[in-house]
Protein backbone atom coordinates (compact mmCIF):
# COMPACT_ATOMS: atom_id res chain seq x y z
CA UNK A 1 0.00 0.00 0.00
CA UNK A 2 2.76 2.26 0.72
CA UNK A 3 4.18 1.44 -2.37
CA UNK A 4 1.29 2.58 -4.10
CA UNK A 5 0.79 6.14 -2.51
CA UNK A 6 4.30 6.83 -3.17
CA UNK A 7 3.80 6.15 -7.00
CA UNK A 8 0.28 8.29 -6.48
CA UNK A 9 2.40 10.82 -5.38
CA UNK A 10 5.43 10.61 -8.13
CA UNK A 11 2.44 10.38 -10.47
CA UNK A 12 0.33 13.34 -9.50
CA UNK A 13 3.45 15.40 -9.72
CA UNK A 14 3.46 16.41 -5.76
CA UNK A 15 4.33 19.45 -5.28
CA UNK A 16 6.40 18.87 -2.36
CA UNK A 17 8.45 15.90 -3.00
CA UNK A 18 9.67 17.78 -6.31
CA UNK A 19 10.17 20.96 -4.89
CA UNK A 20 12.80 18.61 -2.97
CA UNK A 21 14.43 16.91 -5.85
CA UNK A 22 14.38 20.24 -7.79
CA UNK A 23 16.80 21.34 -4.29
CA UNK A 24 18.49 17.35 -4.17
CA UNK A 25 19.60 18.10 -7.86
CA UNK A 26 20.47 21.41 -7.78
CA UNK A 27 22.58 20.79 -4.48
CA UNK A 28 24.18 18.11 -6.19
CA UNK A 29 25.12 19.50 -9.52
CA UNK A 30 26.40 22.72 -8.55
CA UNK A 31 28.41 20.52 -5.88
CA UNK A 32 29.70 17.98 -8.64
CA UNK A 33 30.69 20.88 -11.00
CA UNK A 34 32.75 22.89 -8.01
CA UNK A 35 34.19 19.38 -7.21
CA UNK A 36 35.29 18.65 -10.58
CA UNK A 37 36.78 22.04 -10.92
CA UNK A 38 39.23 21.24 -8.29
CA UNK A 39 39.25 17.82 -8.24
CA UNK A 40 40.43 16.99 -12.47
CA UNK A 41 43.34 19.91 -12.56
CA UNK A 42 44.26 18.76 -8.98
CA UNK A 43 44.51 15.05 -9.49
CA UNK A 44 45.82 15.73 -13.03
CA UNK A 45 48.74 18.51 -11.38
CA UNK A 46 49.79 15.48 -8.72
CA UNK A 47 49.57 12.92 -11.45
CA UNK A 48 52.07 14.69 -14.00
CA UNK A 49 54.64 16.18 -11.27
CA UNK A 50 56.85 15.22 -9.10
CA UNK A 51 57.43 17.62 -5.95
CA UNK A 52 58.48 16.82 -2.17
CA UNK A 53 56.08 15.26 -0.50
CA UNK A 54 53.78 13.55 -3.69
CA UNK A 55 53.52 10.75 -2.08
CA UNK A 56 52.20 11.74 1.28
CA UNK A 57 49.66 14.26 -0.70
CA UNK A 58 48.91 10.57 -2.91
CA UNK A 59 48.03 8.75 0.54
CA UNK A 60 46.48 11.30 1.44
CA UNK A 61 44.10 12.07 -1.37
CA UNK A 62 43.30 7.91 -1.52
CA UNK A 63 42.46 8.34 2.07
CA UNK A 64 39.81 11.10 2.55
CA UNK A 65 37.79 9.16 -0.48
CA UNK A 66 36.59 7.46 2.59
CA UNK A 67 35.81 10.60 4.38
CA UNK A 68 32.65 10.28 6.68
CA UNK A 69 29.75 12.88 5.33
CA UNK A 70 29.26 13.39 8.62
CA UNK A 71 32.40 14.97 9.99
CA UNK A 72 32.80 16.81 6.60
CA UNK A 73 29.44 17.63 7.79
CA UNK A 74 30.34 19.09 11.12
CA UNK A 75 33.79 20.49 9.93
CA UNK A 76 31.75 22.84 7.50
CA UNK A 77 29.53 23.24 10.14
CA UNK A 78 32.52 25.02 12.32
CA UNK A 79 34.01 27.15 9.43
CA UNK A 80 30.56 28.70 8.46
CA UNK A 81 29.45 28.60 12.46
CA UNK A 82 29.33 32.27 13.95
CA UNK A 83 32.35 31.64 16.13
CA UNK A 84 33.96 30.03 12.91
CA UNK A 85 36.52 31.57 10.53
CA UNK A 86 33.91 32.16 8.08
CA UNK A 87 31.35 32.47 9.97
CA UNK A 88 30.57 36.48 8.56
CA UNK A 89 29.51 35.00 5.66
CA UNK A 90 26.31 33.83 7.04
CA UNK A 91 25.63 30.63 5.17
CA UNK A 92 25.02 28.04 7.55
CA UNK A 93 21.79 26.66 7.12
CA UNK A 94 21.48 27.68 3.24
CA UNK A 95 21.91 25.35 0.57
CA UNK A 96 25.07 26.79 -0.37
CA UNK A 97 26.80 25.66 2.82
CA UNK A 98 25.03 22.17 1.75
CA UNK A 99 26.86 22.80 -1.60
CA UNK A 100 29.76 23.39 -0.11
CA UNK A 101 29.74 20.42 2.40
CA UNK A 102 29.09 18.02 -0.61
CA UNK A 103 31.91 19.62 -2.97
CA UNK A 104 34.10 18.96 0.08
CA UNK A 105 33.10 15.42 0.42
CA UNK A 106 33.58 14.46 -3.15
CA UNK A 107 36.42 16.49 -4.08
CA UNK A 108 39.05 13.88 -3.07
CA UNK A 109 37.24 11.11 -4.95
CA UNK A 110 37.25 13.09 -8.23
CA UNK A 111 40.64 14.42 -7.28
CA UNK A 112 42.21 10.69 -6.42
CA UNK A 113 40.71 8.98 -9.21
CA UNK A 114 41.90 11.57 -11.69
CA UNK A 115 45.19 11.10 -10.44
CA UNK A 116 45.03 7.47 -11.46
CA UNK A 117 43.63 8.12 -14.46
CA UNK A 118 45.77 10.92 -15.54
CA UNK A 119 48.68 9.34 -13.97
CA UNK A 120 48.38 5.53 -16.46
CA UNK A 121 47.65 7.67 -19.31
CA UNK A 122 50.26 9.18 -19.16
CA UNK A 123 52.50 6.05 -18.46
CA UNK A 124 50.90 5.04 -21.90
CA UNK A 125 51.41 8.68 -23.39
CA UNK A 126 55.01 9.27 -21.68
CA UNK A 127 57.49 8.53 -24.57
CA UNK A 128 55.38 9.91 -27.45
CA UNK A 129 54.90 13.42 -25.70
CA UNK A 130 58.72 13.46 -25.29
CA UNK A 131 59.50 12.54 -27.92
CA UNK A 132 57.21 15.26 -29.50
CA UNK A 133 58.54 17.70 -27.12
CA UNK A 134 54.79 18.78 -25.67
CA UNK A 135 55.01 21.31 -22.79
CA UNK A 136 53.97 20.53 -19.52
CA UNK A 137 50.19 22.86 -20.28
CA UNK A 138 48.94 21.35 -23.17
CA UNK A 139 50.27 17.54 -22.06
CA UNK A 140 47.85 18.59 -19.18
CA UNK A 141 45.14 19.14 -21.58
CA UNK A 142 45.98 16.97 -24.00
CA UNK A 143 45.84 14.02 -20.84
CA UNK A 144 42.78 15.37 -19.44
CA UNK A 145 40.48 15.49 -23.12
CA UNK A 146 41.79 12.02 -23.81
CA UNK A 147 40.86 10.89 -20.52
CA UNK A 148 37.71 12.92 -20.84
CA UNK A 149 35.02 9.63 -20.84
CA UNK A 150 37.14 8.48 -17.64
CA UNK A 151 36.87 11.58 -16.45
CA UNK A 152 32.59 12.07 -17.16
CA UNK A 153 32.64 8.40 -15.06
CA UNK A 154 34.56 9.78 -12.04
CA UNK A 155 32.34 13.01 -12.10
CA UNK A 156 29.31 10.95 -12.33
CA UNK A 157 30.52 8.93 -9.11
CA UNK A 158 31.09 12.42 -7.16
CA UNK A 159 27.76 12.76 -8.21
CA UNK A 160 26.18 9.37 -6.96
CA UNK A 161 28.60 10.12 -4.00
CA UNK A 162 26.85 13.47 -2.96
CA UNK A 163 23.20 12.44 -3.98
CA UNK A 164 23.61 9.87 -1.74
CA UNK A 165 25.17 11.05 1.24
CA UNK A 166 22.36 12.50 4.18
CA UNK A 167 24.88 13.39 7.22
CA UNK A 168 26.47 16.22 6.00
CA UNK A 169 23.62 18.40 4.28
CA UNK A 170 21.65 17.17 7.60
CA UNK A 171 24.52 19.22 9.68
CA UNK A 172 25.19 21.98 7.70
CA UNK A 173 21.64 22.53 6.07
CA UNK A 174 19.42 22.01 9.28
CA UNK A 175 16.74 19.94 6.56
CA UNK A 176 14.63 23.02 7.22
CA UNK A 177 11.27 22.30 5.07
CA UNK A 178 11.32 24.50 2.05
CA UNK A 179 14.37 25.77 1.89
CA UNK A 180 17.03 22.96 3.09
CA UNK A 181 15.16 19.99 2.45
CA UNK A 182 16.86 17.56 0.33
CA UNK A 183 15.55 13.78 -0.84
CA UNK A 184 18.39 11.94 1.60
CA UNK A 185 17.32 14.02 4.80
CA UNK A 186 13.62 14.26 3.77
CA UNK A 187 13.56 10.51 4.11
CA UNK A 188 15.41 10.45 7.25
CA UNK A 189 12.72 12.36 8.29
CA UNK A 190 9.16 11.17 6.96
CA UNK A 191 10.66 7.46 8.47
CA UNK A 192 11.20 8.88 11.47
CA UNK A 193 7.36 10.43 11.66
CA UNK A 194 6.40 7.30 10.23
CA UNK A 195 5.04 9.05 6.86
CA UNK A 196 6.32 5.71 4.76
CA UNK A 197 4.84 7.02 1.28
CA UNK A 198 6.55 10.32 0.71
CA UNK A 199 9.54 8.34 1.94
CA UNK A 200 8.93 5.77 -0.46
CA UNK A 201 8.52 8.07 -3.19
CA UNK A 202 11.27 9.72 -2.44
CA UNK A 203 13.63 6.67 -2.14
CA UNK A 204 12.43 5.81 -5.53
CA UNK A 205 13.28 8.86 -6.92
CA UNK A 206 16.52 8.85 -5.71
CA UNK A 207 17.43 5.17 -6.68
CA UNK A 208 16.10 6.27 -10.15
CA UNK A 209 18.64 9.09 -10.38
CA UNK A 210 21.41 6.83 -9.52
CA UNK A 211 20.17 4.37 -12.11
CA UNK A 212 20.03 6.95 -14.69
CA UNK A 213 23.20 8.35 -13.72
CA UNK A 214 24.78 4.98 -14.06
CA UNK A 215 22.83 4.59 -17.47
CA UNK A 216 24.16 7.49 -18.96
CA UNK A 217 27.98 6.41 -17.75
CA UNK A 218 27.18 3.26 -19.44
CA UNK A 219 26.37 4.75 -22.63
CA UNK A 220 29.22 7.31 -22.61
CA UNK A 221 31.48 4.48 -22.68
CA UNK A 222 29.80 2.74 -25.78
CA UNK A 223 29.62 6.48 -27.57
CA UNK A 224 33.36 6.87 -26.93
CA UNK A 225 34.33 2.96 -27.96
CA UNK A 226 32.36 3.44 -31.30
CA UNK A 227 33.30 7.33 -31.88
CA UNK A 228 36.60 8.46 -30.29
CA UNK A 229 38.33 4.76 -30.34
CA UNK B 1 56.00 6.46 -56.13
CA UNK B 2 53.13 3.85 -55.25
CA UNK B 3 49.70 5.82 -56.51
CA UNK B 4 46.32 3.81 -54.28
CA UNK B 5 43.26 5.28 -54.22
CA UNK B 6 43.02 4.28 -50.23
CA UNK B 7 46.60 3.60 -49.04
CA UNK B 8 48.34 5.72 -51.47
CA UNK B 9 51.61 7.91 -50.90
CA UNK B 10 50.49 10.81 -52.33
CA UNK B 11 53.75 12.50 -54.69
CA UNK B 12 53.65 15.55 -53.08
CA UNK B 13 56.67 18.16 -52.31
CA UNK B 14 57.79 18.25 -49.00
CA UNK B 15 60.60 19.58 -47.77
CA UNK B 16 62.42 19.04 -44.57
CA UNK B 17 64.53 21.47 -42.56
CA UNK B 18 67.65 21.60 -42.27
CA UNK B 19 70.29 22.29 -39.45
CA UNK B 20 73.74 23.00 -39.64
CA UNK B 21 75.67 20.26 -37.58
CA UNK B 22 79.03 20.58 -38.08
CA UNK B 23 80.80 17.80 -39.54
CA UNK B 24 82.44 14.98 -37.40
CA UNK B 25 85.92 14.46 -38.39
CA UNK B 26 87.03 12.31 -35.91
CA UNK B 27 87.59 8.73 -37.00
CA UNK B 28 86.05 5.95 -35.29
CA UNK B 29 89.06 3.89 -33.85
CA UNK B 30 87.48 0.54 -33.81
CA UNK B 31 87.25 -0.10 -38.03
CA UNK B 32 83.29 -0.17 -37.60
CA UNK B 33 83.01 3.13 -39.23
CA UNK B 34 81.92 2.51 -42.70
CA UNK B 35 84.39 5.10 -44.80
CA UNK B 36 81.89 7.53 -46.24
CA UNK B 37 84.19 10.66 -46.89
CA UNK B 38 82.79 14.25 -46.95
CA UNK B 39 79.64 13.51 -45.22
CA UNK B 40 78.32 14.68 -42.53
CA UNK B 41 77.11 12.84 -39.42
CA UNK B 42 73.64 13.81 -38.13
CA UNK B 43 74.06 11.44 -35.11
CA UNK B 44 77.71 10.59 -33.33
CA UNK B 45 77.47 8.15 -30.28
CA UNK B 46 81.11 7.80 -28.60
CA UNK B 47 81.81 5.20 -26.04
CA UNK B 48 77.80 5.25 -25.08
CA UNK B 49 77.36 2.47 -22.43
CA UNK B 50 73.16 2.35 -21.00
CA UNK B 51 72.84 0.39 -18.18
CA UNK B 52 69.27 -0.55 -16.42
CA UNK B 53 70.40 -1.75 -13.14
CA UNK B 54 72.65 -5.11 -13.60
CA UNK B 55 72.20 -4.92 -17.37
CA UNK B 56 74.01 -3.68 -19.90
CA UNK B 57 71.98 -2.62 -22.82
CA UNK B 58 74.64 -1.07 -24.98
CA UNK B 59 78.51 -1.46 -24.31
CA UNK B 60 80.87 1.41 -25.41
CA UNK B 61 79.05 1.87 -28.98
CA UNK B 62 80.57 4.52 -31.37
CA UNK B 63 78.96 5.32 -34.22
CA UNK B 64 78.85 8.06 -36.63
CA UNK B 65 75.72 7.98 -38.53
CA UNK B 66 76.08 10.12 -41.46
CA UNK B 67 73.34 11.76 -43.77
CA UNK B 68 72.50 9.90 -47.10
CA UNK B 69 70.75 7.35 -47.76
CA UNK B 70 68.92 5.40 -44.67
CA UNK B 71 70.99 3.06 -41.98
CA UNK B 72 69.22 -0.38 -41.18
CA UNK B 73 69.55 -1.25 -37.18
CA UNK B 74 69.27 -4.90 -37.28
CA UNK B 75 70.67 -7.44 -34.81
CA UNK B 76 68.77 -10.08 -32.72
CA UNK B 77 66.10 -9.88 -29.96
CA UNK B 78 67.91 -7.97 -27.06
CA UNK B 79 70.41 -6.52 -29.05
CA UNK B 80 69.81 -3.07 -28.40
CA UNK B 81 68.17 -1.85 -31.54
CA UNK B 82 64.89 -0.10 -30.04
CA UNK B 83 67.31 1.28 -26.89
CA UNK B 84 69.48 2.87 -29.82
CA UNK B 85 67.08 4.32 -31.11
CA UNK B 86 65.71 5.69 -28.05
CA UNK B 87 68.95 6.87 -27.22
CA UNK B 88 68.99 8.74 -29.79
CA UNK B 89 65.96 10.56 -29.31
CA UNK B 90 67.16 11.46 -26.06
CA UNK B 91 64.81 9.34 -24.11
CA UNK B 92 67.14 7.42 -22.53
CA UNK B 93 69.41 8.59 -20.62
CA UNK B 94 73.59 7.11 -21.26
CA UNK B 95 75.63 5.79 -18.30
CA UNK B 96 78.63 6.60 -19.99
CA UNK B 97 79.77 8.15 -22.98
CA UNK B 98 78.86 11.06 -25.48
CA UNK B 99 75.88 11.54 -27.57
CA UNK B 100 75.58 14.66 -30.58
CA UNK B 101 72.59 15.40 -32.33
CA UNK B 102 70.63 18.22 -32.93
CA UNK B 103 67.36 17.70 -30.30
CA UNK B 104 65.61 20.23 -32.18
CA UNK B 105 65.75 18.09 -35.13
CA UNK B 106 64.80 14.40 -34.62
CA UNK B 107 61.56 12.96 -34.64
CA UNK B 108 60.68 9.23 -33.95
CA UNK B 109 58.08 6.60 -34.74
CA UNK B 110 57.38 4.00 -32.40
CA UNK B 111 57.07 0.35 -33.53
CA UNK B 112 53.48 0.65 -31.94
CA UNK B 113 52.48 4.47 -32.13
CA UNK B 114 50.37 5.94 -29.52
CA UNK B 115 46.95 6.97 -31.15
CA UNK B 116 45.38 10.35 -29.45
CA UNK B 117 41.78 10.09 -28.82
CA UNK B 118 40.58 12.18 -31.59
CA UNK B 119 40.78 12.37 -35.45
CA UNK B 120 43.38 11.69 -37.70
CA UNK B 121 43.77 15.44 -38.27
CA UNK B 122 43.67 16.59 -34.96
CA UNK B 123 46.56 13.86 -34.38
CA UNK B 124 48.38 15.68 -36.58
CA UNK B 125 47.28 19.28 -35.65
CA UNK B 126 48.63 18.59 -31.92
CA UNK B 127 51.67 17.42 -33.35
CA UNK B 128 52.28 20.41 -34.82
CA UNK B 129 51.44 22.78 -32.64
CA UNK B 130 54.03 21.17 -30.16
CA UNK B 131 56.50 21.61 -32.91
CA UNK B 132 55.71 24.89 -32.47
CA UNK B 133 54.25 25.20 -36.30
CA UNK B 134 51.53 26.27 -37.30
CA UNK B 135 48.67 23.88 -37.11
CA UNK B 136 46.06 25.08 -39.85
CA UNK B 137 43.91 22.69 -42.11
CA UNK B 138 46.63 23.57 -44.91
CA UNK B 139 49.53 22.38 -42.90
CA UNK B 140 47.57 19.51 -41.94
CA UNK B 141 46.63 18.16 -44.80
CA UNK B 142 49.97 18.37 -46.44
CA UNK B 143 51.53 15.93 -43.94
CA UNK B 144 48.23 13.82 -44.48
CA UNK B 145 48.78 13.65 -47.69
CA UNK B 146 52.47 13.16 -47.58
CA UNK B 147 51.49 9.47 -45.74
CA UNK B 148 48.24 9.02 -47.89
CA UNK B 149 45.77 9.15 -45.29
CA UNK B 150 43.76 12.68 -46.37
CA UNK B 151 40.81 10.42 -47.15
CA UNK B 152 40.87 9.15 -43.42
CA UNK B 153 41.25 12.72 -42.06
CA UNK B 154 37.92 12.52 -39.78
CA UNK B 155 38.18 9.20 -38.57
CA UNK B 156 38.95 8.25 -35.02
CA UNK B 157 42.56 7.82 -34.99
CA UNK B 158 42.08 4.77 -32.99
CA UNK B 159 39.97 2.85 -35.62
CA UNK B 160 42.89 2.89 -38.01
CA UNK B 161 44.28 0.05 -39.13
CA UNK B 162 48.13 -1.15 -38.38
CA UNK B 163 49.29 0.41 -40.92
CA UNK B 164 47.45 3.62 -41.32
CA UNK B 165 48.44 4.10 -38.07
CA UNK B 166 52.12 3.51 -38.33
CA UNK B 167 51.31 6.62 -41.33
CA UNK B 168 49.90 8.47 -39.12
CA UNK B 169 52.79 8.22 -36.59
CA UNK B 170 55.02 9.55 -39.51
CA UNK B 171 53.27 12.77 -40.33
CA UNK B 172 52.97 13.28 -36.34
CA UNK B 173 57.02 12.50 -36.78
CA UNK B 174 57.24 14.69 -39.62
CA UNK B 175 55.23 17.34 -38.11
CA UNK B 176 58.70 17.99 -36.40
CA UNK B 177 60.64 18.88 -39.79
CA UNK B 178 62.89 16.38 -38.54
CA UNK B 179 66.58 15.79 -40.27
CA UNK B 180 66.80 12.85 -38.37
CA UNK B 181 63.96 10.25 -38.33
CA UNK B 182 64.25 7.15 -36.15
CA UNK B 183 61.92 4.38 -36.66
CA UNK B 184 61.73 1.50 -34.42
CA UNK B 185 60.38 -1.71 -36.19
CA UNK B 186 58.30 0.11 -38.67
CA UNK B 187 56.45 -2.47 -40.34
CA UNK B 188 56.63 -5.10 -37.70
CA UNK B 189 53.22 -6.62 -37.26
CA UNK B 190 52.34 -5.62 -40.53
CA UNK B 191 51.00 -7.36 -43.75
CA UNK B 192 52.91 -7.19 -46.89
CA UNK B 193 50.89 -4.59 -49.23
CA UNK B 194 51.18 -1.80 -45.51
CA UNK B 195 54.72 -2.84 -45.47
CA UNK B 196 54.72 -1.80 -48.97
CA UNK B 197 53.32 1.23 -48.54
CA UNK B 198 55.22 1.89 -45.75
CA UNK B 199 59.35 1.28 -47.27
CA UNK B 200 57.50 3.61 -50.10
CA UNK B 201 57.38 6.50 -47.74
CA UNK B 202 60.29 5.43 -46.13
CA UNK B 203 62.47 6.20 -49.22
CA UNK B 204 60.28 8.84 -49.93
CA UNK B 205 60.84 10.95 -46.93
CA UNK B 206 65.12 9.63 -47.04
CA UNK B 207 65.13 11.30 -50.89
CA UNK B 208 63.46 14.11 -49.26
CA UNK B 209 66.61 14.78 -47.71
CA UNK B 210 65.58 13.21 -44.30
CA UNK B 211 68.30 10.75 -42.66
CA UNK B 212 65.58 7.76 -41.91
CA UNK B 213 67.91 5.21 -38.90
CA UNK B 214 65.71 2.28 -38.80
CA UNK B 215 65.24 -0.53 -36.36
CA UNK B 216 64.35 -4.03 -37.87
CA UNK B 217 64.01 -7.48 -38.15
CA UNK B 218 63.98 -7.91 -41.69
CA UNK B 219 66.96 -8.67 -43.76
CA UNK B 220 65.10 -8.13 -46.72
CA UNK B 221 63.77 -4.13 -45.98
CA UNK B 222 67.19 -3.58 -44.92
CA UNK B 223 68.98 -4.68 -48.18
CA UNK B 224 65.80 -2.70 -49.99
CA UNK B 225 65.92 0.62 -48.15
CA UNK B 226 69.25 1.03 -46.47
CA UNK B 227 72.79 2.68 -47.29
CA UNK B 228 74.22 1.07 -44.36
CA UNK B 229 73.67 -1.49 -41.81
CA UNK B 230 74.41 -1.29 -38.35
CA UNK B 231 74.63 -4.76 -36.70
CA UNK B 232 74.28 -5.32 -33.14
CA UNK B 233 75.16 -8.39 -31.10
CA UNK B 234 74.47 -8.23 -27.19
CA UNK B 235 74.42 -4.31 -26.52
CA UNK B 236 77.47 -3.56 -29.18
CA UNK B 237 78.11 -2.38 -32.63
CA UNK B 238 79.57 -6.00 -33.72
CA UNK B 239 80.15 -4.27 -37.02
CA UNK B 240 79.10 -1.22 -39.73
CA UNK B 241 79.16 -1.53 -42.98
CA UNK B 242 77.89 -0.24 -46.24
CA UNK B 243 75.33 -2.39 -47.04
CA UNK B 244 76.22 -4.38 -50.30
CA UNK B 245 79.40 -5.03 -48.38
CA UNK B 246 77.11 -6.47 -45.43
CA UNK B 247 75.27 -8.81 -47.25
CA UNK B 248 77.76 -9.97 -49.94
CA UNK B 249 81.29 -9.93 -47.77
CA UNK B 250 79.44 -10.18 -44.16
CA UNK B 251 82.74 -8.26 -42.20
CA UNK B 252 82.11 -10.46 -38.84
CA UNK B 253 81.28 -14.40 -37.67
CA UNK B 254 78.52 -13.29 -35.79
CA UNK B 255 77.20 -10.71 -39.22
CA UNK B 256 77.61 -14.01 -40.65
CA UNK B 257 75.92 -16.70 -38.89
CA UNK B 258 72.79 -13.81 -38.43
CA UNK B 259 72.60 -13.69 -42.25
CA UNK B 260 72.61 -17.58 -42.59
CA UNK B 261 69.61 -17.21 -40.01
CA UNK B 262 71.83 -19.24 -36.97
CA UNK B 263 71.36 -18.19 -33.77
CA UNK B 264 73.44 -15.43 -32.72
CA UNK B 265 74.23 -15.32 -28.47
Amino acid sequence: MDTQSALSLILSGDPALFAILRLSLVVTLSATLLGGLVGLPLGAIVALTRFPGRAGVVVTLNGLMGLPPVVVGLLVFLAFSRSGPLGSLGLLFTPQAMIIAQAVLITPIISALTRQVIEDLWAEYRDEFTAMDVRPWPRMQALLWDARFALVTILLAGFGRAAAEVGAVMIVGGNIDGFTRVMTTSIALETSKGNLPLAIGLGMVLIGIILAVNAIAWSLRLWSARHAG
Amino acid sequence: MRDKRDGAVANQTWQPARADIAEITAVDDNGLEPKIAGTPSVLVLNGIVVCAGATTLLDRVTLHIRAGAPTAVVGPNGSGKTTLLRLAMGLVTPTAGTLRVDPAKRAIVFQKPVMLRRTVADNVAFALRAARQSADREAVSTLLAVVGLVALADRPARQLSGGEQQRLGIARALARRPQLLLLDEATASLDPAQTNIIEDLIGAIARSGVKVVFATHDRGQARRLAGDIVFLVRGRVNAHAPVDTFFTTPPTEAAKRFLSSDLVL
